[in-house]
């Protein structure tokens, strides 16, 4: 399954909705890089509002793509993580800390901007 | 006897339908949210684990039903090479995949009750059970 990313001005907006399945999420990662590649875009929000679930797997490649995505030049922004997920994420033993996080997209959007535009 | 539920783990999105199955147990049984989504992270974990290592073996669920208290019950079984050191694989951080090595010390913490069995070059077979609050 593809996940549509969309493109708002310099920035990429991805709203994951299907329950991510390890090829998915791989698949994501390429094709975000891509689009990165392709657009220029400056900054990227990744929304996980409808997200119920982030286990080591997907932890790993969401963290990775953030790095990845800097590598290239793009700021990433998660956002919308729930509450019952992040609470999952640290008994796991996942912190994600170098991973810029937002209470909702519109949160995100700002917070893109103020890093990037100073 | 009642036959208890199980996923077959034979492919890598058996990992989703192993999940999603015990999330639904789960919120049959009465679990919050919280709980619910502790339990699917522990059986994608643990699903992971079997599609990773051993390339095939099974989930079960299991409902406890007690008068004094009720919870659901996961085994998660495989004949795959098994684990040389126990107490290696339970050490955070620790991963021959090139995973983060949450797997097994994350499924210990997110469950109530984790009991593991390994015989080398025989298979495992690990036991987690939460208990509805």
């Amino acid at each position: 399954m593809r996940i549509p990313i969309l493109k708002l001005h310099n920035y990429l907006l991805i709203s994951i909705q299907i329950d991510l399945d390890d090829q998915s999420a791989i698949q994501f990662q390429e094709d975000l890089l891509n689009k990165i590649h392709k657009s220029g875009a400056t900054g990227v929000v990744i929304d996980l509002t409808s997200v119920d679930i982030i286990d080591s797997f997907i932890a790993k490649v969401l963290g990775d793509v953030v790095t990845m995505s800097d590598l290239m030049g793009a700021k990433v922004v998660l956002t919308g993580i729930q509450p019952a997920v992040a609470m999952t994420l640290i008994e796991l033993g996942i912190h994600m800390q170098d991973v810029q996080t937002a209470l909702d997209l519109e949160q995100g959007l700002i917070k893109l901007r103020q890093e990037l535009e100073g | 006897m009642e036959l208890k539920p199980c996923v077959n783990i034979r492919q890598e999105w058996d990992i989703v339908g192993a999940r999603q199955l015990g999330r639904e147990k789960a919120k049959e049984l009465g679990f919050g949210t919280v709980d619910q989504a502790r339990i699917a992270t522990a059986i994608s974990e643990l699903a992971r684990n079997i599609y990773l290592y051993a390339g095939t073996g099974k989930v079960y669920f299991e409902t406890i039903d007690h008068l004094d208290k009720k919870g659901l019950k996961i085994v998660a079984v495989d004949e795959g090479p098994g684990i040389r050191d126990l107490s290696q694989v339970m050490q955070d951080g620790y991963s021959t995949s090139g995973g983060l090595g949450a797997g097994l010390p994350g499924v210990k913490r997110l469950m109530d009750t984790f009991e593991i069995n390994s015989e080398w070059g025989e298979g495992t077979e690990i036991t987690a059970v939460k208990w509805v609050r």
